[in-house]
């Protein structure tokens, strides 16, 4: 025991001295929380929306009104007159506009005679976010003009939805934070279980543990335990720093905390047994640098960090079930997001231990105590 | 007391064989040089009896335990100091020492006593709070020495502590050596390219070439078992074809060998066969372009027995580094 000792004292004296490397394993989910944060997390503004008024009746007049209305409003578009057809959707093509919205010849009689009447919304669809927007704002556009138009009778008996919001509104960048900590605590694991790891067995620093009368499980221990801990520190770092810049609500509630620390550490030891039991019999520099970007990209997409999970096609969802960041992901979520207790994070809990368990025991029948 | 006592042990990687049977026997508190080219073995035989690499066949014996069965009475017996600089440069000087000595769990009251002294012994004593990384090559190998000897082992291996240093750094280190082993029971198992060093530093000394033992005895023995006293080096132009059996005739030498326009005279008489052959270079009018006369070194006696100057094969790589290169 001692001798784990030994190896988690030496640990624990570099990483103190090697300022870099937290600064590193905090700088990628930092930045990527806040760039990612508000690159998606803003409303779509300003899309440039054609108008090809071929009717000039009194109802195509109101619905520029009330198109011109939502451009000086939420900004959602601006509207830009064209007279030929031919012209704008030429310039749809051309990515002058994104939309190009149609007002036929015969609207006006059709209003007036109630023959479904129809403007049509021709979209850029190549980027699918932009045209779901637009169509989405149009049809409110079409919908509410289309109120004394099309005159439906509600009976209460008719079955309708309503939608109650059980939390308050969160915002991207919140819906972000949980998959950052898990990187952070992955960045750790990698540069610090992984690259270091590796550089120190092939300069030969390994070398002066083996000739020593430690154990093998002494030797696992030390690496296993002073990995965690520093993955623990990078968590525990950016929960902090994270929940300020989210602007989560009370970010630094004691009880929500200890819970937080508590996945914390769960996550940064199923995360050191995966890295261990990938590393374990690896000795050539280049492979965890190698594999560094791919791991990530493997670990982190799937994990529903940035994306809700049911969008995935099932091959993906398959690789989420197994994935560690899934589980650390949603148990930060539910703290975070939603400040739920211990039951909502209990499978999660229990899945990482159940996954730390298995790598590690895996990893240690790998390890050679030779070299 | 027989401290190391290897049996025919033989290390195979794959279908390669780094050492092919080396046996030797090196008496308690004796110094044992281990000499050899790059690629000669020397590192694996040694991680091999510090239970680094499980020998393929063969044993070896460390104080009476037996590497392979008996391996953690082995680590607890030696100190290592590998090939590698592992000390680490984030970490003090003392604290280099204090891990590992708490790694060999050397109770706390003798762990400062042992890390001071050790300090005193390698002259680190008021570096003894800088980090690793202030300190320079020679300095390093030094807080490594005293690393290795931080559990006071009965037997220390060393792999190659001198390469890479400057001379002032290299007689620093095999001084200091010589005080500490002077000072405390050791047996030392040193490997080393330097010739001069083992000549001076060594009882014995073994020749390692592609994982042979080539020859095994003093440094005065082995210099005494090849031929001739002094050695001749001298270089011609003009000289004719059958020069080389011109040089054979000369007065008291004993072999020959000669490549390109420089040739080896090992002789019995350095000073008379010198003269002659002056003489008879002028008569055949052969000029001499450099002559150089010296007594039989190591390395003369390295050449002899592996038949490759050592100087030379430093700068080589290994044949089987290099598939293109064809083995002589
Ligand atoms: N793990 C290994 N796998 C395959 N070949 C190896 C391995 N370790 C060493 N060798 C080979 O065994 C031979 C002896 O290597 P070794 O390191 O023992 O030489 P050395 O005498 O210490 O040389 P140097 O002076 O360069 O340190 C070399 O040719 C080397 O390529
Ligand atoms: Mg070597």
């Amino acid at each position: 025991m001692h001798r784990t000792l030994a190896i988690i004292e030496r640990e624990m004296r570099r990483f103190r001295r090697s300022p870099m490397l937290i600064v590193m394993s905090m700088m990628m989910p930092i930045v990527q929380l806040v760039v990612l944060g508000y690159a998606f997390g803003g409303n779509v503004k300003h899309l440039k929306v054609a108008i090809v008024d071929q009717d000039h009746g009194v109802p195509a007049v109101r619905i520029r009104e009330l198109a011109g209305a939502i451009a000086t409003g939420n900004h959602t578009f601006d509207v830009i007159d064209y007279s030929d057809v031919g012209v704008a959707l030429a310039d749809l093509r051309n990515g002058v506009v994104n939309g190009v919205l149609t007002i036929p010849p015969d609207y006006s009689r059709r209003v007036i005679t109630r023959q479904e009447p129809t403007v049509a919304l021709i979209s850029d669809n190549t980027d699918s976010f932009v045209s779901a927007t637009l169509s989405a704002t149009m049809a409110q556009v079409v919908g509410s003009l289309g109120q004394p138009v099309k005159t439906t009778i509600r009976t209460p008996s008719q079955p309708s939805l309503q939608l109650v919001e059980v939390y308050p509104y969160v915002p991207y960048i919140q819906y972000l934070l949980p998959g950052s900590i898990t990187m952070s605590i992955f960045m750790m694991v990698m540069i610090g279980g992984g690259i270091i790891f590796i550089d120190d067995k092939a300069r030969g620093l390994h070398e002066g543990y083996l000739v020593t009368p430690i154990t093998k499980f002494e030797l696992i221990a030390g690496f296993n335990i002073s990995g965690t801990i520093r993955a623990v520190i990078a968590g525990a770092f950016l929960m902090v720093i994270g929940s300020l810049i989210a602007g989560v609500p009370n970010p630094l509630d004691p009880m929500r905390m200890m819970r937080l620390l508590l996945v914390i550490t769960v996550t940064a030891f199923a995360l050191i047994s995966m890295m261990f039991l990938i590393m374990v019999r690896i000795s050539d520099p280049l492979l965890p640098r190698a594999v560094f970007g791919v791991l990530n990209t493997v670990l982190y997409f799937p994990s529903g960090a940035v994306y809700p999970q049911q969008g995935f096609p099932k091959w993906m969802q398959v690789i989420a079930a197994a994935d560690p960041f899934t589980y650390a992901v949603h148990a930060f979520k539910s703290l975070l997001l939603k400040n739920t207790g211990f039951e909502a994070i209990a499978f999660d809990l229990g899945f990482l231990v159940v996954f730390s368990v298995v790598s590690m025991g895996a990893a240690t029948m790998l390890f050679r105590r030779t070299l | 007391m027989v401290a190391i006592d290897v049996r025919n042990i033989v290390k195979r990687f794959g279908d390669f064989t780094a050492v092919k049977g080396i046996s030797f026997q090196v008496a308690s508190g004796e110094i044992f040089g281990l000499l050899g080219p790059n690629g000669a073995g020397k590192s694996t035989l040694i991680r091999m009896l510090t239970t680094l690499l499980p020998p393929s066949e063969g044993t070896a014996l460390i104080n009476g335990f037996d590497v392979a069965r008996q391996a953690d009475d082995v680590r607890k017996a030696i100190g290592v100091i590998p090939q590698a600089m592992t000390s680490d440069l984030e970490l003090s000087v003392e604290e280099n020492l204090l891990i590992f000595a708490k790694l060999y769990g050397v109770p706390r009251d003798r762990r400062k006593r042992l890390i001071t002294e050790l300090l005193e012994a390698v002259e680190l004593t008021e570096w003894r709070d800088k980090q690793v990384r202030n300190l320079s090559g020679g300095m390093r190998r030094r807080v490594e020495i005293a690393r290795g000897l931080v559990h006071e082992p009965k037997v220390f291996f060393l792999d190659e502590p001198t390469t890479g240093l400057d001379p002032v750094s290299r007689v620093h280190v095999w001084e200091m050596l010589q005080r500490i082993k002077s000072e405390r029971d050791l047996t030392v198992l040193i490997t080393t390219h330097y010739m001069d060093e083992a000549d001076k530093l060594c009882d014995r000394i073994a020749i390692v070439d592609h994982g042979q033992l080539m020859a095994l005895d003093s440094p005065m023995k082995l210099k005494a078992s090849v031929p001739g006293k002094n050695v001749l080096e001298a270089s011609f132009s003009s000289a004719p074809a059958d020069w080389i059996e011109v040089l054979r005739r000369l007065p008291d030498v004993e072999e020959v060998t000669g490549h390109d326009h420089v040739f080896r005279l090992a002789t019995g008489n350095g000073p008379a066969t010198t003269m002659a052959m002056l003489q008879t270079a002028a008569q055949m009018q052969v000029s001499v372009d450099s002559l150089a006369v010296q007594s039989t070194t190591l390395d003369d006696v390295f050449v002899h027995y592996t038949g490759r100057a050592l100087r030379d094969t430093l700068q080589a790589p290994a044949p089987q580094d290099n598939p293109f290169m064809i083995r002589r």
